[in-house]
């Protein structure tokens, strides 16, 4: 398959947008990504979003931001993967231009949560769970990710204050990000203080409710131009497993994690020590450090002790979140993954301003859904 | 009454549930602080996630594993209530299909005030005894509801029992005859979209439990041609201590042949489970070769008398949760209000 | 009104029953259409026991819609090996601790408004005649 390029990059600010709606952000970020290409058209257009149905009372989103955009009457499709459904457009828009079967197209990422208030937006979140036996009981999306959590707490003997140092990066990096949601430092203290959500989750272990779009264009290398600031696709790779947690053979290993990064690994030749920095699916603290394990940057049940050395802060050995990850820029839950390719785009072609990770050469972004049953894994080259 | 063939029970099973409120909380809620104590000191409650339903699929879970019986032979599921959790939809067909026995069944709720579940028993043995079904299951069970600050607040409680009913071959107890006494007697009840019920305070007295509940005793007494002295164990219903203690004087019981029995100072009046509730007290110590004498009394109104007498095999069908295990597992809510969310008498709007 | 959907659930739902395949032997729970182990589509209908210990456990304290909080979930691992997640119940949070055992009971799980239908379902709670006692010590 053909080499991909991503060629514009475009978002919107992660923020509560009580007056723009679905339309509006997505073709905010469509045009900025365009004009960052440099194009006036593109061949189709692959919307990744998650809540459309369940809060927006909005589905068939490929023709609804086609429309909104511009850009009829191109090919143009929603994917869904839960949290993941950003990732997920990345791939399908580059797996499009990969198979010849596009030279250009955009990927969009984008989630306007705040259309609905109290419980709809929780309601939605927990369709990324199993419907039958986890949602149907009670259990929060959030509940679920504190039962993961509290497993590795008792396996590890850990207290929930090491978790700290994610959340603490998270906010610092995204203090220069002009896009972020939170651009507030927090302080270890604040998080071993902070109100428990569904204990041992607390407020500051657990990403926002937000709105958000972030777009990206992606082309073959036949339709590079001098001009062009390319950032090549250097590999991809999706798995899935359970939808359940109770079906996990290891409910700590994220095996998503593992076989996405894996595959993307070997297909693009890099390994972990290659990594100059990691957008990670930090929705939970917890997920954060899994994905760490997972991918190779730390042992099982280590990712806490290397988090405490600062190997995961700008100038440590993997840096992560460098604009503030879905903690602190935010996580509009279906855009995430775009967002994440985007600034790990701006990183690679060294336009991150207060954010640069200096000499960063190959980055691996990672964007999962439900508690680890889909996830979308990217690699990136400068 | 006797069956045309000889009936008794297979296995039985209580639940009453593990929450508790403090009268002395009610009270203080309505009354000064010299009022009389009330009744009994503490009654149970049911938790947020049960109801009749959920409560009759637990009591008739232990009395089916007592039991041993084949599930295909069970051909009836009866639940006595008057706290439905649907005023109409059978609760008997959720437990039925809970247990595994549908749908061979014939399954349907009674309703008899407090009597519902006795009536059920009485259903049981026609059917056993009749040889249409081989075993069948009566259940009385209640979530009691009752209006706040009114007397029955301080009592009306929670729980009841299952039975099945078999041949008397494969009995614990033998049925050894029933009697049913029954008349239009107004004393309790409730209009369809009321949410609580009314009672004739004095008139619940004299001239509807204790007219029916003497009535059906002595009856049955003639019946067997037996008298107080020859059971081992007599229960009755229970709305409140002094009612089983008076009807029990008047027939000739001591305290040591009803105290077993008598579980409301524990609880309060489970309403349709509270007699049964009593019969399995006793069902969890009688020994075998002794005679129980039951008699329950609901509004409305009607008593039904049973005489049981126990056989060797209830030795081996006791394993499991017994009534006192139930009563012992208990956790005082935190004041009337908790108490007031529980029993739905006040809702988030 | 999605009551058919609950309705299909039932077998699982009210009885815990999931699936032994006959080819290989395995359980699973919840029933899916083939065994997860051999692939094998010769599965009969298995009931588990409902006793089992917890895993892990969380309280939710913000209720998601159709259900009132505070209540306690946890990750059941069955004695057959299978695990379960679902509602824990008449327990205190606090009383909660991984490894107890806990046994199976039937539950309201959903009440859909207070003129709405009723899901009942699993829950798992403290095994009784043991946490008797311990109440019983905890009261005097």
């Amino acid at each position: 398959m053909r080499d991909v390029f991503i060629i514009g990059t475009g978002q919107t600010p992660v923020a509560e947008h009580w007056d723009l709606g679905l339309r509006e952000l997505g073709a905010m970020a469509i045009r900025k990504a365009m004009e960052d290409a440099g194009v006036e058209t593109v061949d189709a257009l692959f919307v990744g979003n998650m809540l459309g149905g369940a809060v927006n009372g909005q589905e068939n989103l490929g023709a609804l931001l086609a429309d909104a955009a511009d850009l009829l009457p191109i090919e143009a499709w929603k994917i869904e993967a839960a949290c993941a459904s950003g990732g997920a457009a990345v791939r399908a828009a580059a797996l499009s231009v990969a198979a010849g079967a596009h030279e250009v197209a955009v990927a969009i990422g984008i989630e306007k949560m705040t259309d609905a208030v109290g419980d709809q937006v929780a309601s939605g979140l927990a369709t990324a769970s199993d419907g039958d036996y986890e949602a149907s009981h009670g259990l929060s999306f959030v509940a679920l990710s504190a039962l993961m959590m509290r497993r590795y707490m008792h396996e590890t003997g850990v207290c929930r204050e090491a978790f700290a140092p994610f959340a603490v990066n998270a906010h610092q990096n995204a203090a220069a990000n002009a896009n972020a949601m939170f651009r507030e430092p927090i302080s270890a203290e604040q998080f071993a203080r902070s109100p428990l959500v569904a204990a041992p989750i607390g407020v500051l272990d657990a990403a926002p409710v937000c709105d958000g779009a972030a777009a990206l264009v992606v082309c073959s290398r036949d339709f590079l131009q001098s001009h062009h600031k390319a950032v090549r696709i250097a590999a991809a790779a999706g798995a899935t497993d359970t939808i359940g947690l109770a079906g996990r053979p290891d409910l700590l290993t994220l095996r998503v994690a593992k076989a996405s990064a894996e595959k993307a690994y070997a297909a693009s030749g890099f390994g972990p020590k290659d990594i100059d920095f990691f957008e990670a699916h930090d929705a939970f603290t917890i997920i954060t450090a899994l994905s760490l394990e997972a991918c190779g940057f730390a042992p099982r049940g280590e990712a806490l002790k290397r988090a405490a050395h600062g190997c995961f802060a700008p100038g440590g050995c993997v840096p992560v979140s460098t604009f503030g990850g879905l903690k602190a820029r935010g996580h509009p839950v279906g855009a995430s993954g775009a967002y994440q390719i985007v600034e790990a785009t701006a990183q690679l072609r060294g336009e991150a301003g207060a954010n640069q990770i200096q000499g960063a050469r190959v980055a691996l972004t990672q964007s999962i859904g439900g508690h680890g049953s889909i996830a979308v894994a990217h690699i990136l080259e400068a | 009454m006797r069956a045309n063939r000889a009936v008794g029970i297979a296995g039985y099973g209580a639940y009453v549930p593990r929450l508790r409120v403090r009268t002395a909380d009610i009270s203080n809620a309505w009354r000064s602080r010299s009022a009389a104590a009330p009744a009994v000191a503490e009654k149970s409650v049911p938790g947020p996630d049960e109801d009749v339903v959920t409560m009759a699929i637990e009591a008739a879970r232990t009395a089916l594993d007592r039991a041993g019986t084949d599930l295909e032979d069970i051909g009836a599921v009866w639940v006595g209530t008057e706290s439905k959790p649907y005023a109409v939809k059978p609760s008997a067909t959720i437990v039925a299909e809970a247990l595994g026995v549908t749908p061979h069944v014939v399954a349907a709720d009674m309703e008899f005030a407090c009597k519902a579940g006795s009536e059920a028993m009485q259903a049981a043995v026609a059917f056993v005894g009749s040889g249409m079904v081989e075993a069948a299951l009566a259940i009385g069970m209640d979530t009691a509801q009752s209006k706040p600050g009114d007397a029955l607040e301080y009592t009306a409680g929670c729980g009841g029992a299952a039975y099945l009913f078999c041949d008397a071959a494969k009995a614990l107890a033998v049925v050894e005859a029933s009697i049913s006494h029954v008349t239009d007697t107004p004393d309790f009840f409730r209009r369809e979209t009321a949410h609580y019920p009314e009672h004739g305070s004095r008139f619940t007295g004299e001239p509807s439990y204790f007219r029916h509940t003497l009535a059906a005793s002595r009856k049955l007494m003639a019946e067997v041609g037996l008298t107080a002295k020859d059971f081992a164990h007599a229960v009755f219903h229970q709305p409140v201590p002094k009612f089983v203690e008076k009807a029990a004087a008047e027939l000739g019981f001591t305290r040591a042949q009803y105290k077993t029995g008598l579980v409301a100072p524990r609880m309060g009046n489970a309403y349709a489970g509270s007699s049964l509730l009593g019969l399995a007290a006793v069902l969890d110590i009688a020994m075998p070769g002794e005679r129980i004498f039951f008699c329950s009394y609901g509004s409305g109104a009607g008593s039904d008398a049973f005489c049981f007498r126990v056989t060797e095999r209830i030795l081996e069908r006791r394993q499991g949760a017994t009534v006192i295990n139930y009563l012992d597992r208990r956790r005082v809510v935190d004041g009337y209000g908790q108490y007031l969310r529980l029993r739905g008498k006040i809702r988030r709007a | 009104m999605d009551l058919p959907r609950y309705h299909r659930l039932t077998a699982p739902y009210y009885r815990l029953e999931g699936q032994r395949c006959a080819a290989c032997g395995a359980v699973q729970f919840p029933p899916r259409p083939a065994c997860g182990a051999c692939r094998s589509a010769d599965l009969a209908t298995y009931r588990f026991s409902g006793r089992g210990t917890v895993y892990s456990f969380a309280e939710v304290s913000q209720a998601p819609k159709g259900f009132s909080g505070p209540y306690v979930v946890a990750m059941v691992e069955l004695e057959e090996g299978v695990r379960v997640t679902a509602q824990l119940t008449d327990v205190e949070p606090e009383d909660v601790e991984i490894g107890m055992p806990v046994e199976m009971v039937t539950r309201r799980i959903q009440e859909k408004g207070p003129q709405g239908y009723l899901v009942y379902g699993y829950k798992f709670r403290p095994v009784l005649q043991a946490s008797s006692q311990i109440e019983q010590r905890k009261a005097s």
